[in-house]
């Protein structure tokens, strides 16, 4: 049995990205199926246009428009994609400098094979059908040998023939990171304790506190809390908030009481939900014992405590736990 | 080897604002910074190194934001840094661009701290699920609510001297134009309004809000050009473990000793009598009472006494949050940044029309993490003398 316990944790959030009037500017333009770039104070013609030149720290502001095709000046395989990349099989990113343009920037090119690509090979850009105004409306593709007549069908923008569509003035970013959460090895004896219903806490050698859950090295003190002290399934509110608030990726759905609660033997208190007690009767002193969900139920979580309830014994006396507030 | 001195000689904000969809979060920086730089009468080149703070980057959701806002921000071929301590990091961001010149390594720095609240939701990126722990969090309300009740039965304070509080500085900011809520509020007003985190109302809560601040901080040559310098008389900072058994939460230590030391920095004995105007951080509207006591304005159990009896706002003894404070703009990794800055202005006699008469010596002061990270400074019209 490794020492300590994991489990896994996901944070994911749709962003909301105000882009400005530049990247705007940039990212309208792919909606509409067109590179706009910028000529910077230096005379260099850039895409993605920088919000603000480089040399004068001004508001970009000379906009021009590039064609779509462009050479490769550096690239590299990715032959393992990964979710969220722009194709589900072996590719190129590569660093596209577009005709016209002078410096480069960073695109997928869809190739088959690294035999496929190389520095100087010609790219163009291939739309998406549906565009958004992102960096995901389009890839790069090798371009045709030879400059062909009627090039492709003209590029039409998603809102041909139609009132222009209203500039892009932001994105969704979606970001969705995967971790692996490890407890550390005293916490982990706790989380175990509470799988066999006993609540474990350790002893500060030098101070003496009682810390629960415990700690890899006492906050104060900074030695490990290495003596195990069985603590009581009662204790004392010493404060508490009343949530009323609902809020995005909330657990228990509000009105809900967070209570410290300073378990008996205990030196700090740990924090839990209150409940067979009306919200307006809970009170700072309140005694409270847990309330333990069905054996069955449990596992290494503090969560095999369903809530405290009222203990039926008179309030702790204020002087008992003022020094905790 | 003692410090030189070093002055505030720029200040610029954004206008605050819910959602600032019009820019990106460069533009919100350069904003602020334009203003402050104009203010300066320095232009980007003349700037020797760029300090940028923020709060979790999971506010965002852009890792380490400095590296792509690097260019935009003018700080190719200069240094730059980037800060973070939660909550107070506009501060401690200010606190470190003026040790860079206070230690004699650059004349001329500028800050700039920011936040684009509307890009996540702060309440979740600041309650997500801890595996095996009790899913009982509640964001930052959530977190010191409990404190502020303790708080109230430490001090026996009243129960509507929050809403003094909320209605002061909402009041307050009818005089600032740059901030983000700009209404009247009545103490009635504020006790009618939705407990959200009981003890703490909805009135009593700080706004979500996108913003940045910036300042230019110079050494005695440079400032000696300034109609106006704010000069810096001491800089604290100090920080505590999150959770220690029988960690003082509503009057933490650590905000007591930097407290005391910004004090003796400042050579302030007496800090009612000396500090004109105090810009403190206020998130919640019980922290005015309870921070009052923390920074020695008053005895322990004391603060809310000031408050009730009218001296913290504008024309009393210790005027807190001219500017509206917290409680009306809360760009959280500025709002530390812009207590800096606006007892910089007050100093500078810039504030406009929330001006403490005749103010010399101001207080900026921020907080962050669970009362865990303090940051403080003293300026004053004057150049010290120690």
């Amino acid at each position: 049995m490794s020492r300590t316990l994991s489990a896994p944790v996901t944070v994911s959030f749709d962003y909301t990205r105000s882009v400005g009037p530049v990247i705007g500017r940039f990212l309208t333009g792919l909606r509409d199926g067109r590179f706009v770039g910028a000529r910077l104070s230096d005379g260099r013609v850039v895409v993605p246009p920088p919000e603000f030149d480089p040399v004068t720290h001004e508001a970009t502001a000379d906009f021009v428009d590039l064609p779509e095709t462009g050479t490769v000046t550096s690239w590299t395989w990715v032959s393992e994609p990964v979710a969220g990349q722009p194709f589900d099989r072996p590719f190129a990113f590569a660093l596209v400098t577009l005709d016209g343009a002078d410096a480069p920037f960073l695109h997928a090119v869809d190739v088959a094979s690294p035999d496929e690509i190389s520095t100087g090979l010609k790219v163009r850009a291939r739309w998406a059908a549906e565009r958004t105004g992102a960096m995901t409306d389009l890839v790069f593709e090798p371009a045709p040998v030879e400059p062909v007549e009627t090039p492709t069908e003209p590029v039409s923008t998603s809102s041909t023939n139609e009132t222009p569509a209203e500039p892009v003035t932001g994105i969704v970013t979606p970001v969705s990171l995967d971790y692996t959460y490890a407890a550390s090895p005293e916490e982990s004896a706790f989380f175990r304790g509470l799988s066999e219903g006993r609540i474990v806490g350790q002893r500060c050698p030098k101070c003496e506190k009682v810390y629960v859950p415990p700690r890899p090295a006492c906050p104060t003190d900074g030695v490990p809390t290495v003596e195990e002290i069985e603590l009581s399934d009662t204790g004392t509110v010493t404060t508490f908030c009343i949530v009323n608030v609902p809020f995005l990726g909330q657990k228990i759905a509000p009105p809900y009481v967070s209570a410290y609660i300073l378990l008996d033997g205990a030196d700090i208190a740990l924090q839990h939900l209150i409940l067979d007690i009306p919200v307006d009767e809970i009170r700072m002193g309140l005694r409270v014992k847990a309330v333990w969900k069905p054996r069955d139920e449990w596992g290494t979580t503090i969560e095999n405590i369903s809530h405290f309830a009222p203990a039926d014994e008179p309030d702790a006396d204020f002087d008992t736990y003022k020094h905790h507030l | 080897m003692g410090k030189t001195p070093a002055a505030v000689i720029g200040v610029g904000q954004t206008h605050h604002r819910a959602k600032r969809e019009d820019v990106s979060m460069a533009g919100l920086c350069r904003e602020a910074m334009d203003r402050a730089l104009e203010d300066a009468g320095l232009t980007l080149d003349e700037i020797d190194a760029i300090v940028v703070g923020k709060a979790p980057d999971l506010f965002e959701g852009v890792m380490m934001p400095e590296l792509y806002l690097a260019e935009a921000l003018g700080a190719a071929g200069k240094p730059l840094l980037r800060v973070h301590t939660a909550g107070s990091v506009g501060g401690s961001t200010a606190i470190v661009a003026a040790s860079l010149v206070q230690s004699g390594v650059h004349k001329k720095v500028l800050t700039v701290a920011f936040e684009k609240q509307s890009e996540s939701n702060a309440m979740w990126a600041l309650s997500v699920p801890v595996p095996f722990v009790m899913p009982v969090h509640a964001g930052a309300g959530g977190y010191f609510a409990p404190h502020v009740r303790s708080y109230i039965r430490r001090s026996g304070a009243p129960t509507h001297i929050g809403a003094i509080v909320a209605a002061k500085d909402r009041t307050n900011a009818l005089k600032n134009p740059y901030a983000h809520l700009r209404e009247e509020k009545t103490v009635d007003m504020v006790l009618a309004s939705q407990m959200l985190w009981d003890p703490i109302r909805y009135e009593e809560t700080c706004p979500s809000s996108d913003g940045a601040c910036a300042l230019v901080i110079a050494d005695e040559d440079v400032a000696k050009s300034s109609p106006n310098p704010a000069w810096i008389h001491g800089t604290v900072m100090r920080s505590e473990p999150t959770t220690a058994a029988e960690r003082d939460q509503v009057n933490p230590q650590a905000g007591r000793d930097a407290a005391a030391a910004l004090w003796k920095q400042a050579g302030i004995t007496s800090p009612i009598d000396e500090i004109d105007a105090a810009e403190i951080y206020v998130p919640f509207s019980w922290f005015e009472p309870m921070w009052l006591e923390n920074l020695g304005f008053a005895a322990e159990g004391d603060g809310w006494k000031l408050t009730e009896a009218g001296e913290t706002a504008m024309g009393g003894r210790i005027p807190v949050n001219c500017s509206g404070g917290v409680l009306s703009s809360n760009p959280i990794g500025a709002s530390g940044m812009l207590r800096f800055g606006e007892a910089a202005l007050q100093v500078r006699g810039a504030a406009g029309e929330h001006q403490v008469d005749g103010a010399r010596k101001a207080l900026g002061h921020a907080y962050g993490g669970g009362s865990q990270f303090f940051a403080m400074w003293v300026v004053g019209a004057d150049k010290p003398t120690n």
